[in-house]
Order: C-alpha cells, then structure tokens, then sequence
C-alpha cells in the first residue's frame, strides 16, 4: 500500500477529519471563551475554566490517542473512523480556539458594549450584535490555526482514524490523513520517492494555512491599533 | 410641573468607595437639567444610575431609590428602561457599522421590522440632529468615517430614533469644536418640548447657556440645587460661588 | 443594596448554556485522566508500582512488563533537548528584543513562530534522512541515537521557548535599560544584571513549557531514536521513550500488553501534570540553572 498510486485518499481523508473537528471545537472554545471574558467575574470558576484549558493545551499528543481509542473507539463503538479521529482532535485543539477567542473579544473596545446596552440591547444581544463581530477575524485565526494543527498531527489520528486508504463515503468509515500516510511510508521504508512527496505537499499546505492565520491577525492588529 | 425622575436618598457604592451619598432631587418633564461640578464629584455615576448602565460594574452597589414616572427603575426590564432613558457619551462612539445601521440598531432590537418604518424613522432622527442634509447621500458608508462633530450628532440621531422619554448627556460637547458645539445646544432647544434633557458638564457657560436648572455635586453629595438664573446670579452656597467663579476645580 | 435580576427568559437560556460548555476543557481533562487510568491502574497494581518502574526488562511476550530503561530514555532526550534548546532559544530572543533591527525582529519572529507549525513527522524524517546519517558516519555508533533525538526536539522546543521569552523580555520597560546604562554599565551588563533578572519568571516558563512539549512529542522521536528498550551508557546508543513505546506498540497490541501501554501513559501523564501544575519547578529552576550562571559569567 502507498508504493504506487497517488495521495487523493489521503487529502480527502485529512480535509474530512480536520473540518470536522474544528466544526466540534469552535463552539466549544467559543463558548468558553465568551464565559471567561463576559459572563464569569475573575474568581473560583474562572481559574478551574482557565485550569482545565492550560492543562488540556500541555497534554501530548500521544494521550490523547490513547484516550480516544479507548472512550471513541472500544467504550462507544465508533471503531476507527473519521467520528472518532475528528472527536479525538477537536479536544486536542480547543485550548488554541479558546484561547485565540479570548485575546480577541478582549480587544474589542469596552465602550462598543456600553452604547449597545445603553441602546437597549441585553447581554446576549450586546455579545451576537457587536462582540463577536468585532472578534470575528481573531476567531478565524484561531480556528485555522486549530486546522493546521489537525492536518500535521499523527500520533492522536492514527489510533482513531484508523490508516485505511480508501475514500472514505461517511464519518464511520476509516481513513488515512497525509500526516499519517507519510509517516507509515517513511517509517516503514515502503517509498521514499513517495514520502518526499507526500512531505512536500503536507509543509507546503500548512506554511499555506499558518500564513493564511497571521494574515488575518495582521489585519486584525492593525485595525484596532 | 410633572416630576419625571425623582432621587431618594440615593447613594451609590463602586466597591468601598462611596461615590454618592444620600442625593434628593427631582428632574421635571420638558426641562434642560444641569449638572455641573468637578472632577470624580459623582455627577457621571448619577447619570449612569438613571439607565442602570453602572450595572455593568461588578463592584456596584446602590442605596435608596430612583423613581423614573413614579417607578422604581430596579423594577422595570433594563432593556425597557434604556430604550425609555436614552444616552450620549462623553466621546463620539458610534459603533463601527454605517450610518444607517448605527441608527437602526435600537429600534431594530425593540421590534422595529418594517423597512419602510425604519428608513422613516432615519430620516426624522437625523433631521432632528441636524445631521440629515451633511450625510442623507451616504447613509451605507462607515460611521467611523465621519468628522467628531458629525459622529456626536449621528449618537444624538441614534438615541432619538428610540423615542426615549429622558435624554442623558455625559459631557457631549467635550472634544467638539464650538461650531458643533452650538449646533448640539440649538438641537436641545427645540428638542426639549418633547424630552427631558440632562446633561452632564465641565463647562458651566454652557450650563447657563442651555438649562433651566442646574445642581452642582461636590465629592458625591449635592450641594446646591436650584435655577440657572439663581444658581450663577445668587448662588446661595459658598462652594458653589467659588466653583461658578472658577475658585477651583 | 443589591442589584436586582431581571433578565429575560432568552438571555437566561444562553447563559445557561454558556455557563454548561465553559467547562468543557476540564470536563475532558476529566475524562481523559479517568479512562486513561481505568485502563491502565489494574496492571500497575497488578505487577506492583516499584517492579512496574524499576524494572529494567520490557518483554511483553514474556509477560515482563519493566519501563525503567523508557524512564531514562525520556530524561536522557529531554535533558539532551533542553541543553540544546535553552541556550539557542534564550540566546535567540535575547538578540531578538535586544540586538536585533526592528525589520529582522519582524521578519524572524513569524518564522520562528511557523516552526511551531510544521508537523513533529517532517522533523523526524529530515532527522532519518540527514541527521542521522551525519552523525552515523562522523560519530560512530548506529546513527539513531539520543543525540539525534536531542537534536531534533532541541529544534522543536525553540518556538515554544522563544516566542514566550520575547513577550517578557519586550514587556520589561525601556526604563530599566535607560537606568542601567546611565550608571555606566555596558550593553551586556544592562542586559545581565537588569532586563534578565526581570523577565526571568517568564523565561523560565517558557522553558517549562518547553520542557512540557520535549516529553510528550512522540513521531519525531521515534523516527531518529532508534527505540531499543536498554538504558543508554552514551550519547551515540539508540534509546526508547515512554511517548514512542506506546506509538510504536498500540498498533498489535492485545490484552495484557495493551493495558501496559496505558500504564505507560499513566506515568507520562502524571509526568506531564507535574509539569504542568507545578510552581514549585519554577523555583528549582532558579536555584539550579540561574544562580549558578551567574557565578560563571560574572
């Protein structure tokens, strides 16, 4: 497998894996966010949301394999599959989503929320009409960041994606990300003409995405500065 | 006269620091209130205590009550209440989105839907803020792009699109030029047979300028409360004179 | 003297949501300490905690499951990553905020930060196909080594060290140096005795978190490591560590033998929570690597 042939599987599989999970953790990490900067005064409950978050962000990457092979693979029975794969990521990238929110909804001038509750508005209707518009470029960085941090990891998908190479038709079917691919053809010597390959395009699709990222952070800096 | 917004025994606390003690005062219908008085005199904290906007600090805390038409406002929604007491902030702050969305933004929320309603209701506001004829050919154009005295207006404009019942001015002349200065206080004039105006200022020539009553705060506590005529011909307190006179603050 | 709620059902609804998902992040970490242990604390306790971590032998077909010499394997390359990482790393970001024109700041600092970025496996093959080699025809022994694995996790702490030591060096006030060098002392002395005194709670955190990434990475280690499961005597034998024992055996693991790797991960994690939670690290840091430097350069 991977000796001849080309890496559309592969390419397929990542995109499926990588969107989903951060289709499953920017909510997540919004939402946390929101509670950390608009609705909890700094206190108890902030410092175990702040905890757990910091914690979640030092765990290698490795556990989280482990822990999604045993909760998403054998405890709930999603075998090795795209579900479990994506699930298994969107924990690993929250602290990144959550923390690219935070720093953005703080930038956004305090005085925007005094004029929209001065205008009637409530808290939610303050965060959707003025908050997270204003944070919304700070949060796409984040969640492309989270993306490119799902498409270069190994270690947690290849315990829960499984590495099967064909195309997957539905989020229970198993699948090999590039990432993983590269790693079997290197690790296990099958083609290193094909690994170079597969390396070339996995570097140059995340120096794609991560300068993709700091362009809108650019942009973002240089609008409220 | 009816009574519109009436104070009892109102103090407010931010944390320890008591930053009100023990206001009485009552604010009539149709009339330019005045409050004049130097800086951290309290006079912004009793502005923002009339439309629960010191809500928003977590240290807040409040004694005695605040009637507004024989209501306490504790008692009505705070959204209700905002949309029924309408502010101006010290600076310019429209937020950033274009003329025509900076104005519908509260009528919107309230419930205002009818496009026809909501381009009527533009119009008559920005006419009343004599702003209309300046940007009535580029109402989608970012607000932020307006001049300061423009951008004062355009917040006069948005709160007036709510048909609030009270007006609160937080110092809305203190970064414009004089000529956007005079245009605000002749938009007050005529505005005031519909609203209730109070208005929040350093400068007590504007003060004498537009009121019909003027208190003067000093260290959280009011000290004089009375008529524009009386309060800078015969101030009856000796603190006032010396402020008026420009004694200190 | 209370501030009365009044809010409406809508907004009561949300916040009720968003006080449910705020604590999301610890509700996994729960989840992860509680089915990572449920797993893996029956054959710790089976085979007893001291014959679990001191025994030398790894040899899961003889049901002998030792993880001692993966222990040392994980100290060894962690060790060896941080010799290399903290000097380039520190060094690095001091001439960054220091020395270095505002354009090549600029011009650094995002290239850096984009190392963070390029997958732990690219590192581990540029490791198989040119360090390893290198050190294999130069230094002897089989290539894959804990030097290499030093090397390449060395490389890969740098944005992680560097990124945060420059915010805190950037974030000590101009100021200090103005102070500084009024009183006659030079540049470096400034720098020394001044601006690294000051920013030093944040550089030794970024060197912890560094400390954090080099233990847990697990692709590129296994690649340029070598993986055999003996105690090192030299930098040039190959080593194992407890990240790519795992990686290396999950994939055919049954009964017994899995639950060892989880065991394996229960002592990783316990590794990493230390690391994680421990302020106490920041003051061995201190005394050992800090006070000690200062004698030498001084």
């Amino acid at each position: 497998m991977g000796r001849a042939g080309g890496i559309f599987p592969t390419i397929i599989g990542t995109i499926f894996i990588a969107v989903i999970a951060v289709l499953i953790s920017t909510p997540l990490g919004v939402c946390t966010a929101i509670f950390l900067t608009e609705y909890a005064k700094e206190g108890i409950m902030t410092k175990i949301v702040r905890f757990g978050s910091e914690c979640l962000a030092g765990i290698p990457s490795i556990i989280f394999g482990l822990f999604g092979f045993v909760l998403f693979v054998e405890y709930l029975h999603f075998g090795w599959s795209i579900l479990s794969g994506s699930l298994t990521l969107s924990f690993m990238i929250l602290p990144t989503i959550i923390r690219t929110t935070e720093e953005a909804i703080k930038a956004v001038p305090y005085s925007f929320r005094e004029v929209s509750y001065s205008l009637g508005a409530t808290k939610w209707q303050t965060i959707k009409k003025v908050v997270l518009p204003g944070a919304l470029p700070g949060i796409v960085t984040g969640v492309i960041l989270g993306i490119g941090r799902s498409v270069g990891e190994t270690a947690a998908v290849i315990f829960t994606a499984g590495g099967s190479l064909n195309i997957p038709s539905s989020i229970f079917d198993s699948s090999r990300t590039m990432s993983v691919h590269f790693y079997i053809l290197a690790r296990e010597g099958i083609s290193m003409n094909n690994a170079y390959g597969t390396a070339a395009i996995l570097v140059i699709s995340i120096l794609l995405i991560n300068f993709f990222a700091y362009w809108i952070m650019h942009k973002v800096t240089a609008k409220y500065s | 006269m009816n009574i519109k917004i009436s104070a009892n025994n109102l103090s407010a606390y931010f944390g320890k620091k008591n930053t009100l003690k023990n206001i009485n005062l009552n604010v009539y219908c149709n009339e330019i209130m005045a409050i004049i008085g130097p800086a951290g005199s309290g006079k912004t904290t009793f502005l923002r205590s009339i439309n629960r906007l010191n809500d928003l600090s977590n240290d807040f805390s409040y004694k005695g009550n605040l009637l507004l038409d024989g209501e306490d406002v504790y008692n009505i929604k705070p959204e209700i209440l905002r949309r029924r007491v309408g502010m101006v902030f010290a600076m310019p702050r429209p937020l950033p989105r274009s003329i025509y969305e900076n104005i519908v933004y509260g009528p919107k929320l309230a419930g205002t839907a009818s496009k026809s309603d909501l381009n009527a209701l533009v119009e008559k506001s920005l006419k009343s803020a004599f702003l209309w004829d300046e940007v009535k050919d580029r109402l989608n154009t970012s607000a932020m792009k307006l001049s300061g005295g423009q951008q004062q207006r355009l917040c006069i404009a948005r709160t007036l699109a709510l048909r609030p019942e009270v007006i609160l001015l937080d110092e809305p002349c203190s970064g414009l030029d004089p000529i956007s200065t005079a245009k605000i206080e002749e938009a007050m004039q005529i505005l005031k047979k519909e609203y209730t105006f109070i208005i929040v200022t350093n400068n007590t020539k504007q003060a004498a300028r537009v009121s019909d009553n003027v208190a003067f705060f000093l260290m959280g506590e009011l000290i004089e409360y009375n008529s524009a005529q009386n309060i800078f011909t015969i101030p009856e307190d000796k603190r006032t004179d010396d402020y008026i006179s420009g004694r200190f603050g | 003297m209370f501030v009365k709620d009044n809010m409406s059902t809508k907004d009561k609804l949300i916040t009720c949501v968003i006080y449910t998902v705020a604590f999301s992040a610890i509700s996994i970490l729960l989840l992860i300490t509680i089915f990572i242990f449920r797993k893996g604390a029956p054959l710790i306790f089976k085979i007893g905690i001291p014959n679990f971590i001191m025994n030398k032998t790894w040899a899961p077909l003889g049901s002998q499951y030792g993880i001692f010499s993966m222990i040392m394997g994980t100290i060894w390359i962690t060790a060896g990553a941080m010799i290399i990482g903290i000097p380039l790393g520190v060094s690095c970001s001091i001439y960054l905020v220091e020395y270095a024109p505002l354009i090549i700041r600029k011009i650094l600092k995002p290239i850096i930060e984009l190392l963070a970025g390029i997958p732990s496996v690219v590192y581990g093959f540029i490791g198989v196909v040119m360090l390893a080699p290198f050190i294999r025809i130069h230094m002897g022994g089989p290539g894959l080594s804990v030097l290499a694995g030093s090397i390449i996790l060395g490389i890969m702490i740098l944005p992680t060290i560097v990124g945060i030591s420059i915010d805190t060096l950037q974030a000590v006030p101009n100021s200090y140096r103005e102070g500084a060098l009024a009183l006659g002392a030079t540049k470096w002395q400034s720098i020394y005795k001044v601006v690294l005194p000051a920013a030093r709670n944040g550089i030794i955190a970024s060197i912890i978190l560094g400390m954090g990434r080099a233990i847990g990475e697990t692709m590129a280690v296994i690649m340029v490591t070598g993986n055999s499961a003996n105690v090192p005597h030299s930098i040039l034998d190959p080593v194992r560590t407890l990240t790519s024992n795992i990686a290396l055996e999950m994939g055919y693991a049954t009964g017994d033998h899995q639950q060892a790797l989880f065991s394996t991960g229960i002592v990783l994690f316990i590794f990493i929570m230390i690391i994680n939670t421990n302020h106490l690290l920041k003051i061995y840091f201190y005394y050992l690597l800090y006070l000690p430097l200062q004698f030498f350069v001084l």
